[in-house]
Order: C-alpha cells, then sequence, then structure tokens
C-alpha cells in the first residue's frame, strides 16, 4: 500500500522558532519594547553600580548638605542630583537602590511563584478535599488587605529588608495558586492529558512534566505584574519604616527618610518618588506586552 | 495466533452520580447498561450509535481509565476488576487509545520523538539510544519521516498528527486498540488515508481493534463485527454483513435508512425517527427504544427485551424484523 504524505511543514523548529514567534507578536506592542528596554537599563545598572555611580551610597560629604540638582542656583556638577540631608549623592544611591529593588523583585516573585505552582497544582490535580483546604486558606489570606497582612507578619518577624521579602511573598502567593489552579483545570480536561495516563505516566510526572509546562503561559505574566507589585510594596513597608532599614539606600527607605525635607529640598522626595515610578511602569507595560504575546486567544494562526 | 479472544466484557455498566443541587438527590446516569462483547486479534469491533449512547464511557471502561461500576473485563483471561496493582500495569499496556481529536491528544510542548518516546522511557529500562531508535522505527511504521522525530504538534496537519497518535499507541506493542473516532475530525481524503493506514498495522501487527464511530460508511468499511448502542444498551450485535444487509432491531434499520448511499436509482426506503434520544438519567422504562420505536407494543413499555440470537446476530428487541 502507497502511503502519501502531505506537503512537509519546513518552519524552523525548537526553542528558537518559539522565541521568534513571541518577539513578533511581543514587538508590536510598542509600550512593551519601552518598557522592555528601560527595564533592561535598569537591570544593567544595577548589574554596574560600582562602575556606574559617582560615589559611594553612604560616603557624606559634610560640605555640601542638601545641595540641589545641577541645574538649580547653588547646584554643582559634582553632585547631579543634588545631596540629600546627611550629603550623601542621590544619584548614587538611587544607582545602588535599583540593586535592592531588583532583589526585592526576583526574591519575591520565585519565592510566592514556586510554592504557589506546588501548592495550585496539587489543588488543582488532586481536587476533592485537598482541593477545599488549600484554596480556603488561600481565600483567607486573600481576604485581609494586602499591605496590612505585609505589615502585621512583619510586626511578628520583625523589621528588616528579609521580613519583608518574606511578608509580601506571603501576601502574592495566593494568587498564583488560584491561577495554577484554574490552568491545572483546563489542561487536565485535555486529550493528551488521558493519553499520557494510558500509556502508564504516574502522578508526579503527570503533574510537573505534562501538565505544569502547559500552564506557564498565564504565570508568567502574573509574574512580570507582581515583580512590579513586590518593588511597590517593599517601598511602601520601607516608607513605613517596617522594610529596609537606614542606611540602606533603598527606595522607600529613602523617601521615608527624606520626608521632613519635602518643603525645602524637593529634590530629596522627587528623585526616588520617580525611580519607583517609572521602573513599576515599564514592568507593567513590559508585563502587559507579554499577557498579550502569551494569549493564545489573542493569536492568529 | 490470530482468532484468539483478547478481551471479553460481561455486563459491563458504567453509572455517574450528579449532584442536581444541595435541594435534591443526588441522580444515577446510567451511561453504560450492560454490555458484553469480545475482542478478537486481528479482528475489528465497531461500536455505533448516536451521541449520548456510552460509547465513549465505554472505550474509557476498556482502557481501564475508569472502573466499571459492575460487570467483568477480562483481558487475557485476567479479570481487572479483581486484579492487582502489579497485573494491571501490565495489563494496561495491552490496551492504547487513539482519540477523536488529533489537535487535542498531542502535547503542545512535546517534540514527536519525545511524545513517542515518553511510553518507552516510563514502562521499559531501555536506554536512550534504543528509545529513538524504536521511536524512529514507528516514525517510518506510520508513514511519517524520520525528520518529523525533533518537530512539535502545531507542526502538522490532521492526518499527519493522527498518525502520530496512532504510533504513539503503538509504542508498547499493545494487544488491543481502542478508536474512539478516529477518523470524524478529518477530511474525507484524509480519512482514507489513516483507514489504510488502521487496516494495515492490524494486518501487520495482528490488534485487536473496538473500533468507535457514528460514521456508518467507516464502519462498512474498516469493522468485521458490529455492535449497535442506544441510551447505553447494545441493542444488536452481529458480524458486519448480516448486520448491514439484514438489520433486525429497528434502530439499527433506521440508522442504516439514514445513511447516504452513492446510487441515484437505488429506492430506498426512509425510517424517520420521531423524538430526541431521552436522557440516560431518566430512560424510558421497558424497552428503552421504545418511544421513537415504529413498532411499539405494549409489551415494549413494561419489560426490557431479551438478548436472543437470529441469524447470527444478538438482537434485543420483541418485534425484529425477520427475513
Amino acid at each position: 500500500m502507497e502511503i502519501t504524505i502531505p506537503a512537509i511543514d519546513n518552519r524552523p523548529a525548537g526553542f528558537r522558532a518559539v522565541l521568534a514567534e513571541f518577539w513578533a507578536y511581543f514587538s508590536e506592542n510598542r509600550g512593551a519594547v519601552a518598557g522592555l528596554i528601560f527595564f533592561v537599563v535598569i537591570i544593567l545598572i544595577a548589574l554596574f553600580a560600582d562602575l556606574i555611580a559617582p560615589h559611594g551610597p553612604n560616603v557624606q560629604y559634610r560640605d555640601a548638605l542638601l545641595q540641589p540638582p545641577f541645574w538649580q542656583v547653588g547646584g554643582d556638577f559634582r553632585f547631579l542630583l543634588g545631596t540629600d540631608a546627611t550629603g550623601r549623592d542621590m544619584l548614587s544611591r538611587l544607582i545602588y537602590g535599583a540593586r535592592y529593588s531588583l532583589f526585592i523583585g526576583c526574591i519575591v516573585v520565585s519565592l510566592s511563584l514556586v510554592v504557589g505552582i506546588v501548592l495550585g497544582l496539587m489543588a488543582g490535580f488532586f481536587r476533592g478535599k485537598v482541593d477545599t483546604f488549600i484554596m480556603r486558606i488561600m481565600d483567607v489570606v486573600i481576604a485581609f488587605p494586602s499591605l496590612l497582612l505585609a505589615l502585621v507578619l512583619v510586626a511578628i518577624l520583625g523589621p528588616s529588608l528579609i521580613n519583608a521579602m518574606i511578608a509580601i511573598a506571603i501576601v502574592q502567593q495566593p494568587h498564583y495558586v488560584r491561577l495554577t489552579r484554574a490552568a491545572v483545570m483546563t489542561v487536565m480536561t485535555k486529550d493528551y492529558v488521558t493519553a499520557a495516563r494510558v500509556i502508564g505516566v504516574r502522578s508526579p510526572r503527570l503533574m510537573f512534566v505534562t501538565i505544569l509546562p502547559n500552564c506557564m503561559a498565564p504565570l508568567i505574566v502574573q509574574a512580570a505584574l507582581s515583580f512590579s507589585t513586590a518593588i511597590l510594596d517593599a517601598a511602601a513597608l520601607g516608607f513605613l519604616g517596617m522594610g529596609a532599614q537606614p542606611p540602606t539606600p533603598e527606595w522607600g527607605t529613602m523617601l521615608a527618610e527624606a520626608r521632613e525635607f519635602i518643603l525645602r529640598a524637593w529634590w530629596v522626595v522627587t528623585f526616588p518618588g520617580v525611580a519607583i515610578l517609572t521602573t513599576v511602569l515599564a514592568i507593567n507595560l513590559m508585563g502587559d506586552g507579554l499577557r498579550d504575546a502569551l494569549d493564545p486567544k489573542l493569536k492568529r494562526s | 495466533m490470530k482468532g484468539d479472544t483478547v478481551l471479553t466484557a460481561e455486563q459491563l455498566t458504567r453509572h455517574y452520580r450528579v449532584n442536581r443541587g444541595s435541594f435534591r438527590q443526588p441522580a444515577i446516569l446510567k451511561a453504560l447498561d450492560g454490555a458484553s462483547f469480545t475482542l478478537v486479534k486481528g479482528k475489528t469491533l465497531a461500536v455505533v450509535g448516536e451521541s449520548g449512547c456510552g460509547k465513549s464511557t465505554l472505550a474509557r471502561l476498556v482502557t481501564m481509565i475508569e472502573r466499571p461500576t459492575s460487570g467483568e473485563l477480562r483481558i487475557n483471561g485476567v479479570d481487572t476488576t479483581q486484579a492487582n496493582r502489579t497485573t494491571l500495569d501490565a495489563l494496561h499496556k495491552e490496551v492504547q487509545i487513539v482519540f477523536q481529536d488529533p489537535y487535542g491528544s498531542l502535547n503542545p510542548r512535546q517534540k514527536i520523538g519525545h511524545s513517542l518516546e515518553e511510553p518507552l522511557l516510563v514502562n521499559t529500562p531501555m536506554g536512550k539510544k534504543e528509545r529513538q531508535e524504536a521511536a524512529l522505527a514507528m516514525i517510518s511504521l506510520v508513514g511519517l519521516r524520520p525528520e518529523h522525530y525533533d518537530r512539535y504538534p502545531h507542526m502538522f496537519s490532521g492526518g499527519q498528527r493522527q498518525r502520530i497518535a496512532v504510533a504513539r499507541a503503538l509504542m508498547l506493542n499493545p494487544q488491543i486498540l481502542v478508536l474512539d473516532e478516529p477518523v470524524s475530525a478529518l477530511d474525507v481524503s484524509i480519512q482514507a488515508q489513516i483507514l489504510n493506514l488502521i487496516a494495515e498495522l492490524q494486518d501487520r501487527l495482528d490488534l485487536a481493534y473496538l473500533f468507535i464511530s457514528h460514521d456508518l460508511s467507516v464502519v462498512r468499511h474498516i469493522a468485521d463485527d458490529v455492535m449497535v448502542m442506544y441510551l447505553g444498551r447494545p441493542v444488536e450485535s452481529g458480524s458486519r454483513d448480516t448486520l448491514f444487509t439484514r438489520p433486525h432491531h429497528p434502530y439499527t434499520r433506521a440508522l442504516l435508512s439514514a445513511t447516504p448511499v452513492a446510487d441515484p436509482f437505488r429506492v430506498k426506503e426512509r425510517i424517520v425517527l420521531k423524538g430526541e434520544l431521552p436522557s440516560p438519567i431518566d430512560p424510558p422504562p421497558g424497552c428503552p427504544f421504545h418511544p421513537r420505536c415504529p413498532s411499539m407494543t405494549e409489551q415494549c413499555r413494561n419489560t426490557i427485551p431479551p438478548v436472543t440470537e437470529i441469524d447470527g446476530c444478538r438482537v434485543a428487541c420483541y418485534h425484529p424484523k425477520l427475513y
């Protein structure tokens, strides 16, 4: 018997093809690309802070207290964005602060992502009592206003940057659990999961090898978006004195220290605020683009 | 050996509990209600019936994805409802399934080669090299090319995907293949290719097929025996030739009269069924077919007709048409 083979598809295969397709969708969104560029710049600044920053973050220049930025009267090119009340260079502190913000974002996101995925997978896969147990606990966590819960947790654990990150991770993680569970439940009904079962694939492999990779798209988007929430929450906790402690050049803590100079020296409050705003905005734009690029419903093939 | 019985089902039933809100009793949905049949090496048993008659439930029971509520399912003489875990694992390899929708049955994140090797990876101690060789051999057996090994499912057409699904099902050398409407999602031109492939593989590997379909022309082409189901019960089963030329049960006759025949001069007796398929939650008493049956009598309303042997067919009807 002759078996004829239909025309062969010669589209490139593998990871590079997936990446190329992703980029084609992502680059359509200008805001997302701008956000991505800005985010990459911040990463580079954080990585090479030692080379870029003109001064040390904690070096105090007693001859230049509360000096304005260089374009204002009394400004100096030595301190491009001025100095704070103890004579530390604002620009250098902001540059070093980027390290803390990215660090917070990474740790919080990976912590809540890992825990959220495991719990969500279990809830969606086993259903029944396991599901009810996990989801009711998550409902309780979600029922609290997130920043208040984080505050309570930090109050119990003691104020420090690490504890603030743990608290924020705990507050954010129910969202990951819900998302994972919903995605797992959708994938579980697919024939290829049944096929894998018939083939003899056992539960752990089924969960992590068959199901999980097919649930990643919404999780990646959520991770990107909650990266910015984590930075924002950490800044809020820092501002309330519950996060990073002075003299750490964390943006929120810098804001808190500068509160009393808000009328006399606008630059000490404005620049950390602008840094938080632009970073969060860039990440959110990027996250939106990610969602559009990864959502199969918006794809035209 | 050809002609050996590999699977026997006796009075298989599968009921589901359906919750109807907090204030009502949960109902029992009888998806499958007493099916008996045998599968023989190298032969194809086709199961036909309209949607909701329990065909897919039957497939899930035979592949042991679900356990029957009652009845017996023996594979190679071993009763699967009584067997322990290790025996069951061994039996699982003997029965594989090909699904209807080739777009949903392949993992989109898995390369074809990987999909084919997975059964060997989880069931056998084979090394990486051996697995790859086995996968490549299977790829050529189902009429694909070696370069397809490294591709992802979205790069294939429906017919090619169905070939891949067949290949994956055959990786463990099963004796029984359940084909759950394997061609109904494909173009007619591709259907023939896949059907020929399936027939060729059966000859070569001596497989027993349980072929589920609602397309009678396809069934006529591929089946050796046919079982017609209505509302979870087989109403008539017998060899293809008897069933297609001399159908006894009124439902079988109605089904056959609904199949288009490419012969403009044939005088057709068209039997049009009235009404809808009743809900399996609340099946009519007596013969489940009686509300739509043209030759219904009082007896049909009250008792379920027993299965009788007529002309080599097993028919469950009080008023079969005799030839």
